[in-house]
């Protein structure tokens, strides 16, 4: 909340100076309603508006894939998550990287790869790196069935234009750096309850439940996830379930750097060392591929 | 109103089961099978008088099951009916009768007992069963996540801490959403079900616990349950 909260305080103290109200009192009103200053999100069709016939059908199986990826598309999934891990509400929820917000941003140039991808080589990549699987092939049934279903979910949206609320949101930069003890304190008190001391999630009767937040059954070293500020606004934004806008900026930092610097499936796109994998693809602040913690060297982990 | 004529019976149910255990001795050292079939008298009546021999619970009169739940979640629920900040005028003289070393006998004792013969079954709701969409689904924009999404696919329960839910009695079930609704069950873990239960109607409470409630005990999805559009 604390960064929604403080837009807001600024945005409304900026009013309060040019209309002469008393700042004060006006604070205090917008703190007990923050939801308010939200910006106002697209909304996809309702679930009860699912086209019938023949189209209609894939977009079903889309969906029901997107649920349950393991289930319904297990040949192109290695871990143990599925789509709607992190794509939350099945897809639908804005600064959820929500499917109506990536299908109109598509086709675009991705300096992950140096080409310009289209929306089902994005989909492509969601296989091969956060579901440390393999890409289902252009045109096959997994795929098609997808892509219908996000774009029924983005009928009606602007096609070429950055929504508000697609992706995950930006954080401003926390107060001190994203420090690794902290976030182990955060991830005790706030996440350990539903993914486990371990990071390795729980199973109800053998299914997977919470997700693996790292290890064998997470998501692999070339995932957006892996990256510390996409993974502090996705928790921000979203954890814990139904808590969302409750961690501070700070909090949310810590904890994902906390999360991102635990051992994970290897990078598929590795090149020879860990440290020339680093150079060509992760050489920025926002990885811990290939830097040392606690005496480990992230990403050297045979699997 | 449902709590009301629930809470009614489960106050008659305690009278009989004092009556029946009234005569037996007291029990020497902790023996939690002991209290769990003849109790502790004259405060602890047998909890299989409500709960059932094997723990299983009793449906037509709202007890809940307890085998097989996390042993450290009815721990906690013991401790808070003894302290009363889970108030229940059944449960709250019971486990406050027990000392903290019986209350945690008897909590291994039912998280040891077998639970369901558990399949979990993803569901796939249509919009128009509400109390199964909520439960597979959740209500996304008032940030109501779904129940699956802690309690497990059908309901089954996941770890410690998210008790199963499936073939709970649904006046049951929906007493502790209230209980959670109105202050009078402690919020639980990081506060998560009494921020949830806030958020939910009288018509979403009945929807879902009679959903959960009519979840057979194999996971399988109860046929033809909810409105067909």
């Amino acid at each position: 909340m604390t960064s929604r909260l403080s837009q807001a305080r600024a945005t409304l103290g900026l009013l309060a100076a040019v209309t002469g109200f008393a700042t004060g009192a006006i604070a205090a009103e917008t703190a007990t309603a923050p939801a308010a200053a939200a910006p106002k999100t697209f909304v996809p069709p309702p679930e009860n508006a699912m086209p019938d016939g023949e189209f209609g059908k894939i977009v079903k199986q889309g969906e029901q894939i997107f649920l349950h990826t393991r289930q319904y598309a297990g040949a192109f999934v290695g871990n143990r998550l599925d789509c709607a891990s992190c794509h939350l509400d099945a897809g639908r929820r804005a600064n959820s990287a929500p499917m109506w917000g990536a299908f109109v941003a598509y086709p675009a140039f991705r300096t992950k790869d140096g080409t310009v991808n289209t929306f089902a080589a994005r989909i492509q990549g969601c296989f091969s790196y956060s579901m440390n699987g393999k890409p289902p092939p252009l045109g096959d049934p997994v795929l098609v069935a997808l892509e219908s279903y996000a774009y029924w979910l983005a009928k009606g949206a602007p096609v070429g234009t950055k929504m508000a609320g697609a992706g995950y949101p930006k954080l401003p930069a926390p107060a001190l750096p994203a420090d690794y003890a902290r976030g182990q304190h955060v991830y005790d008190a706030r996440c350990a309850l539903c993914h486990g001391a371990d990071g390795h999630g729980q199973t109800s009767d053998g299914r997977p439940a919470f997700p693996a937040l790292w290890g064998p059954d997470s998501f692999n070293w070339g995932a957006g996830m892996h990256q510390v500020g996409n993974a502090a606004g996705f928790i921000q934004a979203n954890m814990p379930l139904s808590q969302a806008w409750t961690l501070s900026d700070q909090d949310a930092w810590d904890v994902a750097l906390f999360i991102d610097s635990q051992e994970r499936p290897q990078d598929p796109r590795f090149a020879g060392t860990v440290e020339a994998t680093r150079k060509q693809f992760h050489d920025t602040p926002d990885s811990m591929y290939g830097r040392v913690v606690n005496g480990h060297l992230l990403g050297s982990e045979k699997k | 109103m449902r709590p009301l004529s629930r809470s009614r019976r489960l106050d008659l149910a305690f009278l009989c089961a004092l009556a029946g255990t009234a005569g037996a001795g007291h029990a020497a050292s902790v023996d939690p099978q002991a209290i769990a079939m003849q109790g502790l008298p004259p405060t602890v009546p047998a909890c299989q008088a409500c709960h059932g021999p094997a723990g299983e619970g009793n449906l037509p009169a709202g007890f809940p099951r307890l085998a097989g739940l996390g042993r450290g979640y009815l721990a906690e629920q013991l401790a808070s009916f003894a302290s009363g900040k889970r108030q229940s005028p059944v449960m709250q003289p019971i486990a406050a009768g027990l000392s903290t070393l019986q209350q945690a006998a008897m909590a291994t004792y039912y998280a040891a007992l077998a639970g369901m013969a558990a399949k979990a079954v993803d569901a796939d709701p249509l919009p128009a069963q509400a109390g199964a969409w909520l439960a597979a689904r959740g209500r996304w924009p008032d940030d109501i996540p779904a129940c699956a999404q802690c309690h497990g696919a059908s309901g089954m329960g996941v770890g410690e801490s998210f008790p199963p839910l499936a073939g709970q009695p649904a006046a049951y079930l929906a007493m502790q959403l209230q209980a959670w609704k109105h202050g009078t069950r402690p919020p639980g873990p990081q506060s998560l079900m009494a921020t949830i239960a806030m958020k939910l109607t009288d018509a979403d409470i009945a929807a879902v616990t009679d959903y959960y409630a009519a979840l057979p005990a194999d996971g399988a999805p109860p046929a033809d349950k909810g409105a067909k559009p």
